[in-house]
């Protein structure tokens, strides 16, 4: 094709992609690894391995579970490329397999000493959420880093299906159809589910909200 | 107006840009009558804004190099591999197997005839049968009780009424 274009994407494998690959849909994408295609394969791996992995974070809260469970999920996609057929959108199978494992991977309670159930409250175990106060910091990154871990360890707190719902939600922008499908619920569920835990997040990250309003408002941005 | 309960379910949908336009005007005519609602949908929204403030994370260097190993490690497909990944496929023809080996080994008509003419066979042959001094000088026979013999003369022979033997048994 005349307009194919080489793009070199990894560096230390040598791999070569064209443009033409890369404009491939999801599905596409896929049917070709059904066929035997590798390098699709390595395209998938490149453009969802970072979404993958900070679902996993935020699920198991541990990088190096994130990262375990990220591998595991491409390499059952990888398994059952055979069987593979169009009949939902990737993300979707791709979601609900990270679902399904990080979900499996709490229960098990082999990465986190948590108590997990689909519908109860989680119940920390770590010491009770605190606001970082930002007079008594003085390193800025050290700040941003306890908000950053408050606001993680607050999500971590929903109940499972909450929490896979706010992250496909907020963090990877699926329509109500797709995360309903992941769920397994219906769509009208689904906007209950998100309802409440909007709303237990809106409570405990109050402090968390007015402060970003106080510090807009001193800043002379609009909230 | 809608109540603040049917409005949780929409009101979602209604910051995120994805309600129907007849969702939308409900939310907004509710909002604007509901001081409550109305603070909650800014919180929300400021609450999205601060969920924002968590970084990303980056897979490490390895992450790729990890995977491709684990494929790399992967069994490849011999002339049998058609098979492993079709288990139903598999089970169905185990399930066929087992079925022929069973229905194999029920007795049929065809046998049963088959096994009579071969006892007739047998039998047929046995010479023994046909000789007359054999037959004659046939010890077995002699042991034979005499009194077996009895009851067989006794059913030619009426009865008298309150005569009727009972049982008796050797000693």
């Amino acid at each position: 094709m005349e307009h194919t274009q080489t793009l070199q994407l990894y560096g230390t494998a040598g791999v070569r992609y064209n443009v033409e690959a890369m404009t491939r849909s999801d599905v596409q994408l896929m049917l070709d690894v059904k066929a035997g295609d590798e390098a699709s394969f390595n395209l998938l791996l490149q453009k969802y391995r970072t979404p993958l992995v900070n679902f996993l974070f935020r699920m198991v809260r541990n990088t190096g579970t994130a990262e375990d469970l990220a591998q595991e999920v491409f390499l059952r996609v990888y398994r059952a490329r055979k069987q593979y057929s169009p009949s939902a959108k990737f993300t979707t199978w791709l979601f609900r397999i990270a679902t399904n494992l990080a979900l499996n991977s709490l229960r098990d309670n082999r990465y986190r000493q948590m108590d997990v159930s689909i519908d109860a409250p989680v119940e920390e175990d770590a010491a009770p959420l605190q606001l970082p106060s930002r007079e008594l910091r003085v390193d800025e990154k050290m700040i941003e880093r306890d908000r950053s871990e408050f606001i993680r360890r607050a999500i971590a707190a929903l109940p499972e299906k909450q929490r896979v719902a706010v992250l496909l939600h907020k963090y990877e922008e699926m329509d109500y159809g797709e995360i309903a499908k992941i769920l397994e619920c219906s769509e009208s569920a689904l906007k209950s589910l998100l309802f409440r835990a909007y709303e237990t997040l809106r409570v405990q990250l109050a402090p968390l909200v007015s402060q970003s309003v106080a510090n807009q408002a001193r800043e002379g941005r609009p909230s | 107006m809608k109540k603040c309960e049917d409005v949780s379910k929409q009101l979602i949908a209604y910051l995120d840009r994805r309600a129907n336009s007849a969702e939308r005007h409900e939310v907004e005519e509710h909002l604007a009558a509901c001081s409550a609602c109305h603070q909650r949908a800014e919180d929300f929204r400021k609450l999205w804004g601060v969920l924002d403030e968590v970084p990303l994370l980056e897979p490490s260097l390895s992450f790729d190099a990890r995977i491709r190993a684990r494929i790399a490690e992967e069994p490849r497909r011999g002339w049998l591999g058609w098979l492993v990944p079709q288990p139903r496929l598999a089970f169905a023809m185990a399930l066929l197997l087992a079925l022929s080996v069973w229905m194999a080994k029920l007795p049929r008509e065809g046998n049963v005839a088959g096994t009579e003419q071969q006892d007739f066979e047998a039998i047929k042959d046995l010479g023994v049968l046909e000789n007359y001094d054999v037959l004659s000088k046939f010890d077995a026979l002699s042991e034979v009780p005499v009194e077996e013999a009895a009851p067989a003369n006794q059913q030619a022979q009426p009865v008298a009424p309150g005569t009727e033997q009972q049982p008796t048994t050797e000693e």
